[in-house]
């Protein structure tokens, strides 16, 4: 199984390449010009693995929350991709991508994944390791700092920039049940593919035209008389 | 060849397969209206959540249609600009990613050149030089067309678009949103010469417009009148026929400077019948206009622009791609 896989939904761009059981992974972090690197970045995978994408079986993607041009972009280029190729797509959380990304390091249990989602809220979610892979304990959500908590006493490691822009509020809500706080995380490429090969297995496959971003925040206009 | 055209600048997502020796082949069109209409006005994040639900699908339907498979496609044309960042985003993405997938070129279309070139679409298309008249809801052009890439910028409104006026005016009047037709419509029940509008920076030299100042008029004019059906219809063609004028008098001053007797007139504010009266009104000269299809925004445009140029150059191989929401169509060069 050869995967591509890719993730523009944050300040991280990066991509990555699974191919013949190896993975190669380019990232470069940037503010808006993901549009501008990350075809480039997934040619340099291929020139460097000396795969060609007629041999990718399956495209995985970053499918949000988080920035809504960021995330359009990856989802864009992965429905690009896959159509031309008539090959599935395998959509994942790039919350779950945060919290798969910290598992090998950490050694944690319990993740708590927190990103800046602007207007004063964070998108988070709760995941629990289990065999070597981040599952979802709650919902995703956007919401306010203040309202997002811990689900069980555990030893939570606290990830992603919500825990730096909101540190006060969210120790003050995990009081007594953090671990540590690792704020620099972002959704990584290489992450997805091993969330995707078992999404694969579980057989998840999605049409390129099924790929569509996940946002969280759908309130995002007035409608008249609403005022 | 056969290029495929992706449009998605605004709130229209447009899809079209152009083959050079075939032309156009087929071409598909999905209008957001129904979604802003609840907003009255185009909601920008809401376009681009929308066009990247509709792009591949309407890429599916047009190649179904035409019997390919995108392997048999040669190119891809995107709208690159002028247009709402995040739409245009969702285009280029998809565009620039087909191609890349498809080790085949991808071609970066100025919106407004897409439009510019929509007469050539027609039989006995205009043949070049030519001036255009470019209206729309986001934009009144003037440009003076020696060739493909070839455009010099005559006027440009100062301040709204004409097709913008349009609706706003519709707005000022109660009619519901996008109402510029639906005022057009309305005039044709209004009684000439009992209101008189003026005719913005006609009588000065120069080819640029200035719309805003009959909103200013038009809100006036509602304001102190009975606001019964027949004023509401009255006020709408004494604002058309400023409106109209106003373009007609100076299509006639650039076709004189520039010494051309062919206008091109495309954009949505083409389809106007009481526009396309007047302009006849311009003796010896030959009018061309898209068929109404086309007058507002569409793929087949952008196919089109894209053979266009891609005939005469290799189309790019960056793999950066970009939007470019304010781009001078004078900034194009031929390719």
């Amino acid at each position: 199984m050869n995967i591509l896989s890719l993730d523009t939904s944050t300040e991280s761009c990066s991509a990555a390449l699974l191919y013949q059981g190896e993975i190669f992974e380019r990232i470069s972090m940037t503010q808006r010009s993901h549009s501008d690197l990350i075809l480039g970045l997934i040619d340099a995978l291929f020139i460097e693995s000396r795969a060609t994408i007629a041999e990718i079986d399956v495209v995985a993607v970053g499918r949000g929350p988080g920035s809504f041009a960021g995330v359009r972009i990856g989802v864009g280029v992965t429905q690009g991709i896959a159509f031309a190729r008539d090959i599935p797509v395998i959509t994942i959380s790039s919350l779950t991508a945060i919290a798969q990304g910290t598992i090998a390091e950490s050694h944690a249990n319990y993740i708590s994944v927190a990103i800046d989602a602007r207007m004063g809220e964070i998108y988070g979610a709760n995941f629990q390791v289990v065999d070597g892979l981040a599952i979802l304990l709650d919902k995703e959500q956007v919401c306010l700092p203040k309202k997002f908590k811990f689900i069980k006493r555990q030893e939570w490691l606290g990830v992603g920039t919500g825990w730096a822009k909101y540190k006060s509020t969210l120790t003050n809500n995990f009081a007594g049940q953090l671990k540590e706080v690792n704020a620099y995380c972002f959704p990584k490429a290489s992450s997805i593919i091993e969330l995707a090969h078992n999404e694969v297995k579980m057989g998840k496959l999605l049409s390129a035209e099924q790929a569509l971003p996940v946002y969280l925040r759908n309130n995002v206009a007035r409608k008249k008389g609403e005022g | 060849m056969r290029v495929l055209g992706i449009e998605s600048s605004c709130d229209e997502t447009g899809i079209a397969i152009y083959d050079t020796e075939k032309y156009l082949l087929v071409h598909r069109l999905y209008s957001q209206i129904e979604l802003h209409s609840e907003y009255g006005g185009v909601v920008p994040e809401l376009a681009s959540r929308d066009h990247i639900q509709k792009i591949l699908p309407l890429i599916n339907q047009v190649l179904n249609q035409a019997q390919l498979t995108c392997l048999e496609i040669d190119a891809v044309a995107y709208t690159a600009g002028p247009g709402l960042a995040g739409a245009l985003l969702v285009g280029a993405s998809i565009g620039r990613s087909l191609a890349w997938a498809l080790n085949i070129p991808s071609i970066a279309i100025h919106h407004m050149e897409g439009h510019l070139l929509s007469p050539l679409l027609e039989v006995n298309p205009p043949k070049f030089p030519f001036i255009s008249l470019l209206i729309s809801g986001g934009h009144t052009l003037l440009v003076e067309v020696l060739g493909i890439g070839r455009y010099t910028l005559l006027g440009e409104s100062m301040d709204d678009a004409v097709g913008e006026v349009f609706d706003k005016i519709a707005k000022i009047l109660g009619l519901n949103y996008p109402g510029g037709q639906l005022l057009a419509n309305l005039a044709e029940k209004g009684r000439p010469n009992k209101y008189k509008f003026p005719r913005p920076m006609t009588n000065r030299p120069g080819l640029n417009f200035s719309f805003s100042g009959l909103k200013t008029f038009a809100m006036n004019t509602w304001r102190s009148c009975g606001q019964t059906e027949q004023d509401r219809a009255d006020i709408a063609l004494a604002f058309q026929t400023a409106a109209i004028e106003t373009l007609v008098i100076k299509c006639r001053r650039a076709l004189k400077q520039t010494k051309l007797h062919t206008l091109v007139v495309a954009g949505g504010v083409s389809a106007n019948k009481a526009l396309r009266t007047k302009l006849y009104s311009i003796p010896d000269i030959d009018i061309h206009y898209p068929r109404l299809s086309f007058c507002s925004d569409n793929g087949a445009m952008i196919a089109f622009a894209g053979a266009m140029r891609k005939v005469n150059s290799g189309g790019e191989m960056n793999l950066g791609f970009y939007v470019r929401p304010y781009w001078p169509i004078n900034d194009l060069s031929p390719p």
